[in-house]
């Protein structure tokens, strides 16, 4: 008996966007991030958001679905940060977002600046980041995503993995109400270069999430191919494969065509673009853009 | 085989990361009665330095970065208690952990492949590495360096943390204390009191054996 499968809304003030198994994958844009960005990180410090917006662009013009807004900056007021760069995003487009801090204060700013049904990354299995985070996750009607890693260890074998989730999924629906569409599970993906089986884990952890809990699923991508060559191939042979085992959505560089477009052609070929009209309309617009 | 050779099959084979090759070669060497520091600065240290160098200039990816490191911790097994007895001095005596709270490890990894490449000593204490166990393991190793790890903005304010642990242990003038991770950057390292940041391996290689250098200078002037 396989678990019912979840089906997670999220919306922008004009905007509904639902993650789902049996759906097209959800991209959710990565670079809306100062993280390793030296001048980003300085514009951000003197108050200048105004990169934000070419970012946001590419992101959208790649094909994201929902944009990841993170405003990670050292030495910085980063919830008054993040409330301005959400309410500054919402401003440029109509897609939902991903509200993206591991300071507590600054994703409660962010939910409150936020105009619609977020999605929060994020919580992990740990008690504490629980009792802090899931309360403003259920307050805010937002959904969350959880990466099943305690305060001891990201674990590497599938079985822990699986262990934190459920303890997870019982800590959320149990004692905060919050229901199982709104849980986004990280399978953990990690960087191929440094443990070759790890990729396999990954897919593993992926499968029995969706056999036993059905939750939508997402991951960071770009860390996948980290430290290795060609990163995009990596990227675009890795999305189609988590695809198949169950992962619903990724956090991900969408500037990429060749990612994109492979994640274009695996819900092709998994059945979730009926008759192939996203894949064709894609051609067209390709054709119409060259010609113009 | 030579020794000259035999210096030259370990450079080669470290650099390929061909483990068994170069424990072999280590004890051929020994056995041909080489000394184990010309194993270590002539063939070993040069080798890896050239992996960090290729890391550098986006010739080499991290998984020959590894296998190299893996390479060189294998012999170095062997001739770690030769080198010992010698009375030979390592580079210096570095101690790492990724600070508490934080379970990200894997540039962590990388940075004490190149640090033990340099020949620096690394004692890693792992991930999830408190305040306290930092001060005890310092009075433990007497290292002349100690670095914190952090991956995420929330557990970067551990550097100060750590470093106050340090301070009010009376500690914190005997140790040069280095710090990095991905969100970390110089004004951050500056602003928490650190000696030393580094953004990638190889410039925290660079930058230990610069803080030693002048921390030794400072102490014979």
């Amino acid at each position: 008996m396989s678990a019912p499968l979840s089906e997670t809304v999220l919306r922008s003030a004009s905007k509904q966007v639902v993650i789902g198994h049996q759906r097209r994958f959800c991209l959710i844009g990565e670079r809306i991030n100062p993280t390793g960005r030296r001048i980003f990180q300085e514009q951000l410090r003197a108050g200048d958001l105004s990169a934000i917006e070419r970012d946001v662009k590419a992101q959208v013009e790649g094909g994201a679905d929902v944009l990841d807004v993170n405003m990670g900056v050292p030495l910085t007021d980063e919830p008054e940060l993040l409330a301005k760069a959400i309410t500054m995003v919402q401003e440029l487009t109509d897609l939902p977002i991903c509200i993206d801090s591991s300071v507590v204060e600054a994703l409660e700013a962010g939910l409150s600046a936020y105009q619609g049904r977020a999605l929060v990354n994020s919580v992990t299995a740990e008690d504490e980041r629980m009792e802090l985070i899931l309360p403003l996750v259920k307050r805010y009607d937002a959904a969350v995503i959880a990466l099943p890693n305690d305060s001891e260890e990201i674990p590497m074998e599938a079985d822990r993995r699986l262990e934190l989730v459920q303890h997870i999924v019982d800590v959320a629906t149990g004692e905060y109400g919050i229901a199982m569409a709104d849980i986004v599970i990280d399978p953990l993906a990690m960087p191929i270069g440094a443990d070759t089986a790890t990729a396999l884990t990954a897919f593993d952890t992926m499968r029995r999430i969706r056999e036993v809990h059905g939750l939508n699923m997402t991951c960071g991508a770009s860390n996948v191919s980290f430290g290795m060559p060609d990163r995009h191939t990596l990227g675009a042979a890795f999305l189609p494969m988590a695809m198949t085992a169950g992962l619903t959505s990724a956090i991900m560089d969408t500037r990429s065509p060749q990612i994109v477009d492979a994640v274009k052609a695996a819900d092709l070929l998994l059945g979730h673009d009926e008759w192939g009209g996203s894949w064709i309309a894609a051609h067209r617009k390709r054709q119409a853009a060259a010609s113009a | 085989m030579t020794p000259e050779e035999i210096l030259q099959g370990l450079y080669d084979e470290t650099l390929v990361g061909n483990a068994p090759r170069v424990l072999e070669l280590t004890h051929e060497a020994l056995g041909l009665g080489m000394e184990p520091q010309s194993l270590l600065f002539d063939a070993l240290i040069p080798s890896l330095e050239e992996v960090g160098a290729r890391f550098e200039r986006g010739d080499f990816f991290v998984p020959e970065m590894l296998i190299a490191g893996r390479a060189m911790a294998g012999s170095m097994e062997v001739l770690r208690p030769l080198l010992a007895e010698t009375g030979v001095e390592t580079v210096g005596k570095f101690l790492m952990g990724t600070v508490k709270g934080d379970v990200h490890d894997i540039g962590k990894n990388l940075v004490n492949i190149m640090l033990e490449g340099a020949g620096f000593e690394v004692i890693d204490l792992g991930v999830q590495v408190a305040p306290e166990k930092f001060v005890e393991k310092i009075q433990e190793h007497q290292p002349d360096i100690v670095g914190f790890s952090a991956f995420l903005t929330t557990t970067m304010p551990m550097f100060k943390a750590n470093i106050n642990a340090l301070q009010k242990a009376g500690i914190r003038d005997q140790v040069i204390v280095m710090v990095g991770g991905a969100p970390v950057t110089q004004e951050y390292a500056d602003a928490v009191g650190a000696d030393g940041y580094a953004p990638d391996a190889s410039a925290t290689v660079k930058k230990a054996k610069d803080l030693l250098r002048r921390k030794r200078s400072l102490v014979s002037a």
